[in-house]
């Protein structure tokens, strides 16, 4: 849909020129000329008008690729500090790359909240949504609609690093985004 | 006597789960320093084949596990009587013996399990019984000659003749773990696996009755309360809301549940009538409102709340509805459980920065520290109020552990296999 205003213009363009060829001429064979010329003027702004549509397509198509590639560099996983649902500035550097994609290609999303295994499971469980929480709250602020964002909690239920001690524990504290 | 179907069911349940795994083992790292000797003597057994189960051996290790007994060792017998008339006392003060238990096992469509306690040193019977039941309930009837035993030596109800619910985890590297919630008698034998999840299963907790459980289960996808039937198998998931649904706690007289929500912003406490499933919030505050537990009388719950900052016990009147604040030593107190006295309160302490269970007196406001791992969490407390159970890691793994309410005896409950975690110790069963 966002290539269409372009094309649109090509036509405009295009049709405006017809007319103009179309007013100069009076007689019958004038008239002939200019229904031949609009015909091929018409073809001519068609191809025009599909040549500017692949064109958007294809350059949209490289946006989103572009932006893709941004969030997958960034990865799908914001991580925090102890004890805390405040997002860290990489873990901002990381979502800001998501809400450009999100913003392009409308996709719905799951945060998932986790938390480190210190500390109670239950209150974990409640850490981990405020995690979440706090992800889906950023994304709302940057024009990612509410209904797009489902969120949930496995507190200190899923780690990825079983060890105990903080080089377990910082990969466990996280946020993932499916 | 009526014996619940679920016996049956389960049977079914461990061929189907392969549940064996989760079996514990006990391994006692404490002990008193004077403790009572007491020699439990094989019983005899009247009956086909061999005896089902050595029984005295069941009540041996009941009585070994709480630390206040030491048991004679059977190759230190003079003689093994099973009989009043058998009963030579010196033979048993020869060996420092002060109490002796002797029994008589017999079994045609039910087992009959007489017996009989002496005090050694006063040469005298001090209590004879017998117990009644399903000989594939052998262990329980020695579970429950083992409560009347240590009544009638410490004064206080035994609660061996009980059950333990507990998540056991496989963890699979890099794929999804195995949950199973698993029900198993006092000990740690004939563990039931009540259900199996690939998805993260939560919070087990008892009915005041013990013919029911409630738990977590992320099933769905997303966290969802549900309570099983143990007598029909039975399941019904209680919610389904957006955002939070965990710590099922059951009030005392069964009508209610209290459970964390927070469908309406930030996690909250809510009473579920158990019959018309409407929904009453008796907790409103943007912090971490969560970890409901009731009060035995049922008047107040205690709850955990960040509100502070740090998260603190708090304590909720229904009448009133007034909030108290409990807790102020340390800065991380958390998901308490009361004791049948309504007196002492068990928790999840923090002190530099190792997580301990602590037991907090409500008359006195003292907080004694219970244990010394640093990882230590969710408190069960026996009917009894004697002993609590609590999970921890010891060496690399989740393992159940108990410890008294005195901080004096201590003895752990590994898996087999596996990592165990979230005990939950029932209330006494009804017969």
């Amino acid at each position: 849909m966002k290539h269409l205003p372009i094309a649109g213009k090509v036509l405009t363009l295009l049709f405006t020129a017809i007319f103009l060829v179309a007013c100069s001429g009076s007689d019958t064979k004038d008239a002939e000329e200019a229904a031949a010329a609009e015909a091929t003027a018409r073809a001519a702004a068609e191809s025009a008008a599909m040549q500017a549509e692949k064109d958007a397509q294809a350059a949209a198509s490289a946006e989103t690729a572009r932006l893709e590639d941004a969030a997958m560099v960034v990865g799908r996983v914001f991580y925090f500090e102890y004890d805390s649902s405040a997002l860290t500035p990489q873990a901002i550097a990381a979502l800001d790359a998501h809400i450009a994609l999100l913003n392009n290609d409308g996709r719905s999303v799951r945060l998932e909240g986790h938390t480190d295994e210190r500390g109670t499971r239950d209150y974990n469980l409640a850490l981990g949504e405020r995690r979440a929480n706090a992800v889906r709250d950023y994304m709302g602020a940057n024009g990612i609609a509410g209904h797009r964002i489902e969120t949930v909690s496995y507190g200190e239920e899923q780690p990825i690093a079983t060890g105990s001690g903080e080089s377990s524990w910082s990969q466990n504290r996280r946020v993932e985004l499916k | 006597m009526k014996w619940p179907g679920w016996i049956v069911l389960n049977i079914v349940l461990i061929a189907g789960a392969g549940a064996a795994r989760a079996q514990l083992v006990i391994e006692i790292t404490e002990g008193l320093d004077n403790p009572t000797a007491i020699a439990v003597v094989p019983f005899s057994w009247q009956g086909e084949g061999a005896a089902p189960e050595d029984i005295a051996a069941v009540i041996d290790s009941d009585l070994m596990r709480v630390g206040q007994f030491a048991p004679v060792e059977r190759n230190n017998m003079l003689g093994r009587p099973s009989r009043a008339s058998e009963v030579y006392f010196r033979d048993w003060r020869v060996i420092d013996t002060e109490y002796l238990l002797i029994g008589r096992v017999s079994a045609t469509d039910q087992m009959r399990i007489e017996y009989d306690l002496f005090d050694v040193l006063r040469q005298t019977k001090v209590y004879s019984g017998v117990e009644l039941g399903p000989i594939n309930e052998a262990r329980m009837l020695g579970h429950r000659i083992s409560d009347r035993i240590y009544q009638q030596l410490t004064g206080i109800r035994g609660a061996f003749a009980t059950r333990l619910l507990y998540v056991a985890v496989t963890v699979v590297e890099g794929g999804k773990d195995y949950f199973r919630l698993t029900l198993a008698d006092s000990d740690g034998a004939r563990p039931i696996v009540l259900l199996e999840s690939r998805e993260p299963v939560m919070a087990p907790t008892w009915s005041p009755d013990g013919r029911e459980v409630a738990y977590v289960s992320f099933e769905t996808n997303r966290p969802a309360i549900f309570r099983q039937n143990l007598q029909t198998g039975a399941r019904e998931q209680l919610t389904n809301f957006r955002g939070l649904n965990s710590s099922p706690a059951w009030s005392p007289d069964g009508q209610t549940m209290a459970m964390v929500l927070s469908k309406d912003g930030s996690p909250d406490i809510y009473l579920m009538n158990m019959v018309s499933k409407k929904l009453t919030r008796i907790t409103r505050h943007y912090a971490i409102d969560t970890e409901p537990t009731w009060m035995p009388d049922g008047k107040s719950l205690l709850f955990t709340s960040d509100r502070g900052g740090r998260p603190q016990i708090y304590r909720y009147t229904l009448g009133s509805g007034v909030t108290e604040r409990l807790t102020y030593e340390g800065p991380y107190n958390a998901r308490a459980r009361v004791a049948q006295d309504g007196r002492n309160v068990v928790m999840v302490h923090q002190q530099d920065g190792r997580f301990h269970i602590a037991l907090l007196d409500l008359v006195t406001s003292r907080l004694q520290i219970l244990t010394r791992t640093e990882l230590d969490e969710s408190p069960s407390i026996a009917p009894n109020g004697s002993m609590l159970l609590y999970a921890t890691k010891y060496a690399g793994r989740g393992i159940l552990a108990a410890v008294s309410v005195d901080g004096d005896v201590k003895f752990r409950l590994p898996a087999r296999k596996g990592d165990v975690r979230e005990p939950a110790w029932s209330p006494y069963m009804s017969r």
